[in-house]
């Protein structure tokens, strides 16, 4: 079973919908205990990284999704849950992150050339960078959605795949049993499907 | 680099697609979910999802199909017709909108769109603007193009980006139904001054109309056309290798 880490950010009726159409029972909670038991767990967000952050926290799931991933239970983050797998965000300020994966949050208009539309909005190919369990059924430049007006500067070697706007933006990381997107797998058509079928498959390490 | 999206838009007038639609192997052609499954699957990089209907039944079973759709169809979905209020955006968000797009309740109330940009992010809110040549400048109309409001069209369009639009639809009044090309003159007025993405509306009658439109308009995100496709004129995936073969950036999926 996959837990979905419900916060209060964001509607969650697609992803529960989206993993329903591959055959993996996904549950939306609010429970620690939920999330304890589940196989993998998914961290969805939308919205600033500030009120985000601090909602995760005021739900108390913030230390459950830590030490979870901490023993080895894969973990996904998506969209802006990806961007709280990091140490810290300076969108709007600087706020701290879950710290699973080392980096910062960064505006996007810090790299890209002048004059591209900001946010990065709709689908882009995706470009590995290294293997990821996440691309098992799918081949690099296939395209997924996305939506984001800030990007992940990684300091370790967790990216799998970026997305090129005017500068090569983390869309994809993977480190042991830690994963992200920042693109929407589950608005992302049968490509992002298979994303979410490869995460469904991932197992924890003992 | 990001693709330059097509967007199928389906008008539903109480839980039905209107406007005849003409598909071969579409087991009901009226109804919008198998309508909606069936372009994704042909590569529609969105769908605008229009409420015609006027009743409180009709919203209501307008809803239910939508979140019958989000159920089903993991692309994204815009949501028009009918939003005056930010219980409207509540109402469409709920059942599995990701974008809701403003006309005429934006015209009635201006800070509609600031208040549900503050709520839920400038990307939830497409500002969707029927506009018309009057008199040699540029007249944004309401309530479906039949009142002109009097407002030039470049400077409102401005203004709601500054308000907090994440997104504009550029509807031609003018070329809309004609099949003859995009208003290109009118779109390239927006492109100028707007630092969202603009999708172009009105007047698409071949794969062509849209070649043209990207390559003279680079600054145009998308096109955006009902009739074409519900008839087959165009069909999606033909378009979007027309696309690719001409360097624009496109989507295609694999057979």
């Amino acid at each position: 079973m996959t837990a979905i880490a419900d916060y209060g950010v964001g509607n969650l009726f697609s992803l529960k919908c989206s993993f329903a159409s591959i055959g993996e029972d996904a549950v939306i909670t609010t429970s620690p205990d939920v999330l304890f038991k589940a196989d993998r767990i998914v961290l969805p967000g939308v919205g600033a990284f500030r009120d985000a952050a601090n909602k995760l926290r005021l739900s108390g799931l913030d230390k459950v999704i830590i030490s979870e991933a901490n023993s080895g239970k894969p973990l996904l983050g998506i969209c802006l849950g990806m961007q709280m797998l990091f140490e810290k965000s300076y969108e709007y300020g600087v706020y701290e992150g879950l710290g699973l994966l080392k980096g910062s949050i960064q505006p996007i208009s810090g790299v890209i050339q002048k004059g591209l539309k900001i946010p990065h909005m709709g689908w882009n190919p995706l470009i590995f960078v290294k293997d990821s369990k996440l691309f098992k059924y799918i081949k690099e430049g296939e395209c997924m959605y996305f939506v984001h007006s800030y990007y992940a500067k990684a300091e370790d070697d967790s990216v799998s795949a970026v997305a090129e706007y005017g500068a090569p933006l983390t869309a994809a990381v993977e480190k042991n049993n830690i994963f992200g997107c920042q693109f929407h797998p589950e608005k992302s058509g049968d490509a992002g499907l298979k994303i979410l079928k490869a995460f469904a498959e991932t197992e924890a390490i003992k | 680099m990001i693709t330059k999206r097509i967007i199928p838009c389906l008008d539903v007038k109480d839980g039905r697609v209107v406007k005849g639609v003409n598909f071969k192997g579409l087991g009901d052609v009226a109804s919008p979910v198998d309508l909606a499954g069936y372009y994704s699957k042909c590569g529609a990089d969105e769908l605008v999802f229009y409420d015609i209907t006027a009743s409180a039944e009709g919203r209501k079973l307008f809803t239910d199909i939508l979140r019958e759709t989000a159920s089903k169809v993991f692309i994204p979905l815009t949501v028009g017709g009918g939003i005056n209020t930010i219980e409207d955006f509540d109402r469409v968000l709920k059942s599995g909108a990701d974008k809701v797009s403003v006309n005429s309740g934006a015209i009635k109330n201006p800070s509609l769109i600031e208040q549900a940009a503050k709520i839920y992010g400038n990307q939830c809110v497409v500002l969707s603007v029927d506009v018309k040549r009057v008199d040699g400048s540029f007249r944004v109309f309401a309530k479906g193009g039949r009142e002109d409001t009097g407002l030039e069209a470049v400077s409102w369009i401005k203004r709601g980006i500054e308000s907090g639009a994440g997104e504009i639809v550029l509807n031609s009044i003018d070329t809309d139904g004609v099949k003859n090309g995009f208003d290109l003159e009118m779109l390239d007025a927006v492109c100028r001054i707007s630092d969202v993405p603009v999708i172009a509306s009105g007047g698409a009658g071949s794969i062509d109309d849209f070649i043209t439109l990207f390559k003279t308009l680079p600054r145009v995100d998308a096109g955006l056309a009902a009739s074409i496709f519900h008839f087959g004129t165009v069909k999606i995936n033909d378009l979007k290798r027309k696309m690719a073969e001409c360097g624009i950036s496109a989507r295609i999926m694999e057979d």
